[in-house]
């Protein structure tokens, strides 16, 4: 496999091999010196044209673990705007030598457009609205250790929250859980679901209390305040009366349930409790898994075929 | 005085369809019949001789963007495939909305001689919406049709006074449908596929409510209005039945409205995004039944060439628009089940008719008439190759496709424009 645009480029059992090679990188970092020289001499470059400092800094240490080279690059006006296509962007930055772009863009398909213009692997780090496939591994791996579930997630029940319509990691992690076999319900009002749900492995709800004591994880999204100049909300307060994480929501979940935030959380919005009080909240894990999960990516794009013994 | 003579053709017309030359002199058709001697003889052996083709939407670029396509290399695409006039649309830089810009567009076509240019007029000053356009200057001018294409007019109370205001003028008013209000960001239709690769969608009801705004302001104030590209199955369920009442609308349609969907978006390629967006396999369906039953009066390309590097971004920074003259005439062949004097009933008189050219475009073939002609053979199967196109653009969204139907002579005031798929000037 070349690029990584999408959790649709995975098989289930690509999801699974990744997972595992995620282990060997969990180890990796909890070395004295987490470090590996697997990728030496390989150039990979964060290309972000959206500011996101978590996820470049995720990305930059799980290369720099690896001993990847690693260059960044913030694009932050748009390509047009400065009389330059995006193709022009690519062409000069690859005419360096590069064997990884780590593309984040705020429009849906920009990686994969780039992968027409170089030879290098692409790896999405967020494009738009549509994947961000590192976040729904990173996701899949908090899930496979929190709940103990090496072998996949079926039967297990997960809700995703909030703002599905312009949600990135929404449309990744339905693909994700779903192929790994979760039951996976998407709430939200109708506003801030798709269009069309044709094809989605989803139910839809309206209503997220009735669902609680049912779910083993809670999945939350971030609700943005200009959804309201849209009309698509009426105010973040009845939002947060509605689907917000309340400790009187926190209290029906069952004793296992995790709850998750891909971060950056809005608090008082769709997370009211202290996540640091909430018992099922793996928020930090999914930070600390981020790094291993992007080494675990790197190696399986940029490493000879795989196989982790090269990296020890 | 030299005569060129059309030979061995099928002619197609009005007036139905027979065999014969066609002899030309001064442009003006001066005989028809059979085994006629020119000093210059053009080959029409299994091929169609028809009325020149009329589009009634295209965008020439200049003044303004160049870079995209000149009124010479715009008019040059034009009579490659078949057309012998078209309506420039009046997005411009500057736009169509005084006599001089209306005056140079016409004098470029005629300079470039390949194509007669018909200039559009906007419907509001700088199509910004808010003030109407000096109608009766550009009239006086010889402007016909009036949009302000690329954006609908929002503001009904200016729209029907627009109407009321053209009615004694005798003018075409334009209607670009799109409610800008519900098409905020987007980037294609609005459907599963957009869901689904996240991006913004422009809704079907955005074109459908502004079509039922303006039916019924034709009713209310009895002038005419025609609307442009029509892209969905209840707009084109709507002009249905407000023809049905004798209501005075026409209505066109783009050739990638019947033979692409939002399916194409799925790699991203901004090559496909277009305004109003690539639809479903039922608008397509639905298209093409408006064209067959005649709800649809004419194919029009919306032809839109955009510099390679304004569409080698991601599509929400892309312009929308794609390329259409020169495929216009084999997509109709290739892709509608209608008999070929539709087809080019289509694309020549009744266009003509709505262009307000038809005193001298997509006439009857016939002594006297004005030699503005398109020779075609229907059977010819060829490749749309991008860099072979005469545009200076390159975005069709047909590279490739195999397609049947290919334009081999055009006459345009008695001038071989187009001779044997090559054009002469």
């Amino acid at each position: 496999m070349k690029h990584l645009l999408a959790i649709d480029d995975l098989s289930a059992d690509d999801i699974h091999r990744l997972l595992e090679l995620t282990d060997h990188m969990v180890e990796i970092s909890s070395r004295p010196i987490p470090k590996v020289p697997a990728l030496r001499g390989k150039n990979v470059v964060s290309l972000f044209f959206e500011d996101s400092t978590r996820t470049r800094t995720s990305f930059d240490t799980a290369a720099k673990r690896l001993s990847a080279d690693t260059m960044n690059f913030a694009v932050s006006s748009s390509s047009v705007s400065k009389g330059e296509s995006l193709r022009d962007t690519i062409e000069t930055i690859a005419a360096m030598g590069v064997d990884a772009f780590v593309v984040r863009h705020r429009s849906s398909g920009a990686p994969e457009m780039i992968t027409r213009w170089t030879n290098a692997s692409i790896i999405n780090a967020g494009d738009g609205w549509h994947q961000h496939p590192t976040q729904a591994l990173l996701d899949c791996y908090t899930i496979r250790t929190g709940l103990n579930r090496r072998d996949g997630f079926d039967g297990l029940h997960i809700a995703i929250v909030g703002d599905i319509r312009h949600s990135r990691v929404a449309r990744s992690d339905v693909q994700a859980f779903a192929a790994l076999g979760a039951r996976v319900t998407l709430v939200a009002p109708p506003t801030l679901l798709p269009p069309s749900l044709e094809g989605w492995p989803v139910e839809v709800s309206h209503d997220l209390d009735a669902l609680l004591p049912d779910l083993d994880v809670l999945y939350l999204l971030r609700v943005q305040r200009e959804r309201m100049d849209d009309a698509l909300l009426p105010s973040l307060h009845e939002y947060s009366s509605l689907y917000g994480l309340t400790d009187a929501r926190a209290a029906r979940l069952a004793p296992h349930a995790l709850v998750m935030h891909p971060g950056p959380m809005n608090r008082g919005v769709e997370m009211v409790a202290d996540p640091g009080e909430l018992p099922g909240s793996v928020i930090l894990n999914q930070v600390t898994n981020g790094v291993a999960v992007r080494m675990a990516v790197l190696f399986w794009l940029l490493g000879s075929g795989g196989d982790l013994s090269e990296a020890s | 005085m030299k005569r060129l003579v059309i030979r061995g053709g099928t002619l197609l017309d009005q007036t139905g369809e027979r065999a014969g030359d066609v002899a030309i002199e001064n442009g003006r058709i001066v005989e028809v019949g059979n085994d006629l001697k020119g000093d210059t003889e053009l080959d029409a052996r299994g091929c169609i001789v028809s009325p020149g083709f009329v589009d009634l939407h295209v965008h020439l670029r200049e003044p303004g963007k160049e870079e995209a396509e000149t009124i010479e290399t715009g008019t040059r695409a034009a009579a490659l495939g078949g057309f012998t006039a078209v309506v420039a649309m009046p997005n411009t830089d500057p736009a169509h909305d005084t006599v001089s810009v209306v005056d140079f567009v016409r004098a470029q076509g005629q300079k470039a001689g390949l194509c007669e240019v018909l200039p559009s007029g906007c419907i509001t000053v700088g199509r910004a919406g808010t003030q109407l356009a000096p109608f009766a200057e550009l009239a006086a001018a010889g402007v016909h049709l009036f949009t302000d294409d690329g954006n609908g007019v929002q503001n009904p109370q200016l729209m029907r006074s627009a109407l009321e205001y053209a009615g004694p003028l005798g003018i075409v008013l334009a209607q670009h449908c799109e409610v800008a209000a519900l098409t905020k960001g987007a980037v294609m239709h609005e459907g599963a596929c957009c869901s689904r690769l996240g991006l913004p969608g422009w809704p079907a009801i955005a074109e459908e409510l502004m079509v039922m705004r303006d039916i019924e302001l034709v009713r209310l104030t009895g002038v005419s209005m025609h609307f442009l590209h029509l892209s969905t199955a209840r707009s084109v369920q709507m002009v249905r039945a407000a023809k049905a009442e004798g209501l005075r609308i026409t209505a066109e349609a783009a050739p990638h409205h019947f033979t692409l969907t939002d399916e194409q978006l799925n790699g991203y390629d901004p090559v496909f995004k277009v305004n109003p967006p690539l639809r479903t396999r039922a608008d397509i369906d639905a298209i093409k039944a408006g064209l067959a039953d005649g709800t649809i009066d004419a194919i029009a390309t919306d032809h839109a060439p955009h510099a390679p590097h304004t569409k080698e971004v991601p599509l929400d920074e892309a312009p929308p628009g794609m390329l259409g003259l020169e495929t216009a005439l084999a997509l109709s062949i290739s892709e509608l089940d209608m008999p070929l004097g539709q087809i080019v009933a289509a694309l020549s008189w009744k266009p003509a008719v709505i262009a307000g050219v038809a005193d001298r475009h997509g006439r009857p073939i016939a002594v006297g008439e004005p030699a503005n002609l398109t020779v075609f053979d229907p059977q010819q199967q060829w490749t749309v190759v991008p860099a072979q196109l005469a545009s200076k653009s390159r975005n069709t969204p047909y590279a490739g496709r195999q397609v049947r139907g290919k334009v081999r002579h055009t006459i345009l005031n008695g001038v071989a424009v187009v001779a044997n798929s090559a054009a002469t000037r």
